[in-house]
């Protein structure tokens, strides 16, 4: 069955205040809804995104065959979120760049575009604008929050900022905070940006350049972290790119080296080359800064002096927490870290820690324990009985 | 594991206790706990089958190793630790029943006793046992600790384990009268030193 998306937009007027003491007002919320939400409105899930995604969770365009949205594999009708069941939400997050307000955008206070002057966002005040998004959908009680990464991250803010409205969290491939190594390669391609030439500190729109350059190297370091040396090794190898498919679709090396040091030798290299060619072509530089700045900053447990488990005290929701075992960035062990936290205060979870091979890219892929497991979740959440 | 010995194990577990279900399989214990005896707790398993199976059925499950030990659990923050036919699949068993005590206030664990009559029977004719309790042929069992009923008791002792209750099943009737002989299972319910 297919899913047709519609992208949605509501108007805030009145200032969100943001966590740096900051605040913005006049912005705007990209966001989708598939199903319907019920009659006593108790089955609405709401959707988190990670670093480059959107509200575009699921579906497609009409007439664009190839649009489905990035966790499509997950939620749709008759799928593990089965939007046949639940009235499903996807929210763009605020200074992203696919929808809702963001560096791109004009700021009303000066008439002049933010850039760099966009006020740095938090998680936290990620979620208190999807909450007051809730409120506009007349929706009080989550049926269950769901993210992956930094959606996760999200999510387990969700039970801890609206404890409340959340019935249950799906936290997937995510951590309770970034450890340096990872704040560390955020740093490098920040770094990446900030020193393009093109970035003009960040003002970049008013001389009609992108920083394409910083981009394509972000992009190319984040992408190697979120896959698995394994994968890496059995996709791309030593392969030269010199090397040709014949006809009986042998793989034969023409290939001698070339004896260069700044053409593309490896499949790997022209791989990460193209990705970041393309995500350069979409995904605005500022953006970059302010989603790995919020990763950077999370961390519930720090004001308990970094007890985890009286940060979470404060949860009240039930737990769903997974993670991929070759996931380094994200990996089991701060899955298992949350699963502490929470049995510390007696808190229903359960956790799968899934056996597969493509490090943190797994949660967004099909394994079919992953997604049955999901589904098995959901089916539980629609049995409930609730008041 | 059959109805009948479910509810003879779950008759042990206190009412509305807090339990931990190491090896919870397909989570049926905790199910039956959940539902007839009030409690609350949460199943360890390794296998994704019985994850699955645990989370279907509204059990509480985290997919953890137990080789790796009990880290996660806090001293004495549940009423009971189960550790039903679990023991003889850990390459540290004493080191997990050490932690049993550590994390539980009362533990209670069944394992296949060997030292049952048709078992011994087997070995005196010369082969491993093959039974319906013990399926297994030796070289493909997952059973890597063979113990018996009275094993278990040097054990306990050893490791300053109170036992509070020691009996057999066999075909789910309690065997209280020579159960070193006469029982397939060996069941014990003891707490720890300290507690």
């Amino acid at each position: 069955m297919s899913l047709i998306a519609i992208p949605r937009f509501m108007h805030f007027p009145d200032a969100l205040p943001l966590q740096s003491g900051s605040s913005v007002r006049d912005y705007t919320l990209a966001y989708e809804t598939y199903g319907e939400l019920n009659a006593d409105r108790s089955n609405a899930v709401l959707i988190c995104h990670a670093l480059n995604a959107s509200h575009h969770v699921a579906g497609t365009y009409e007439g664009q065959a190839k649009s489905e949205g990035w966790w499509d594999n997950m939620i749709g009708p008759g799928k593990p979120v089965d939007t046949r069941r639940f009235f499903v939400i996807g929210v763009n997050n605020l200074g992203s760049c696919f929808g809702s307000t963001g560096p791109m955008h004009v700021n009303p206070d000066t008439g002049r575009v933010y850039g760099a002057d966009f006020p740095v966002v938090t998680v936290e005040d990620w979620v208190h604008a999807q909450a007051r998004l809730l409120d506009a959908l007349g929706i009080e009680q989550l049926a269950a929050v769901m993210g992956g990464s930094l959606g996760g991250m999200q999510a387990l803010s969700w039970t801890l900022q609206y404890p409340a409205r959340v019935r249950h969290a799906v936290v997937v491939a995510s951590a309770p905070n970034l450890t340096a190594e990872n704040i560390a390669f955020n740093e490098v391609a920040r770094r990446a940006i900030v020193t393009d030439p093109d970035f003009h500190g960040g003002h970049f729109y008013q001389h009609d350049v992108i920083p394409k350059r910083g981009l394509r190297i972000a992009r190319m370091v984040g992408h190697i972290t979120y896959l698995s040396d394994d994968v890496m090794n059995e996709k791309f190898g030593r392969e030269l790119r010199s090397a040709v498919v014949d006809a009986q679709g042998q793989t034969t090396e023409v290939g001698e080296y070339r004896y260069s040091t700044q053409e593309v030798e490896f499949q790997i290299e022209s791989y990460l080359r193209y990705q970041g060619d393309k995500f350069s072509e979409y995904f605005d530089a500022n953006t970059y800064l302010l989603i790995t700045r919020a990763l950077d900053y999370f961390d519930p447990a720090r004001q308990h002096q970094g007890d985890l488990s009286a940060a979470l005290a404060k949860t009240q929701a039930k737990f769903l927490l997974v993670s991929f075992s070759t996931d380094w960035r994200f990996s089991p062990a701060r899955s298992r870290e949350m699963v502490k936290a929470l049995l510390d205060n007696h808190r229903e979870v359960s956790y799968a820690e899934i056996d597969a091979p493509h490090g943190h890219d797994a949660f967004l892929l099909d394994d079919p324990r992953y997604l049955e497991l999901v589904r098995s979740y959901f089916g539980r959440i629609a049995q409930e009985s609730h008041p | 594991m059959s109805d009948a010995i479910i509810r003879q194990l779950a008759e042990r577990v206190p009412m509305g206790s807090r339990v931990l279900d190491l090896g919870c399989g397909d989570g049926a214990l905790l199910a039956y706990l959940q539902q007839h005896r009030a409690c609350t707790g949460y199943g360890v398993e390794l296998n994704d089958a019985n994850v699955l199976a645990c989370v279907k059925r509204g059990v509480p499950v985290l997919q953890l190793n137990l080789d790796q030990g009990l880290s996660l659990f806090a001293d004495q923050s549940f009423d009971v630790v189960l550790q039903i036919d679990t023991l003889q699949h850990l390459r540290n068993a004493e080191t997990m029943l050490q932690e049993t005590a550590r994390v539980g206030r009362m533990g209670i664990v069944a394992f296949p006793n060997f030292a049952h009559w048709p078992n011994r029977l087997s070995i005196l004719k010369g082969r491993m046992p093959v039974t319906r309790r013990l399926p297994y042929q030796w070289y493909d069992t997952p059973n890597i600790r063979v113990g018996t009923f009275d094993d278990f008791q040097v054990l306990a002792r050893k490791n300053g384990l109170q036992v509070l209750e020691a009996f057999g099943l066999q075909d789910a009737h309690e065997v209280r009268w020579m159960p070193n002989w006469r029982a397939g299972t060996a069941v014990f319910k003891f707490k720890g030193a300290g507690a």
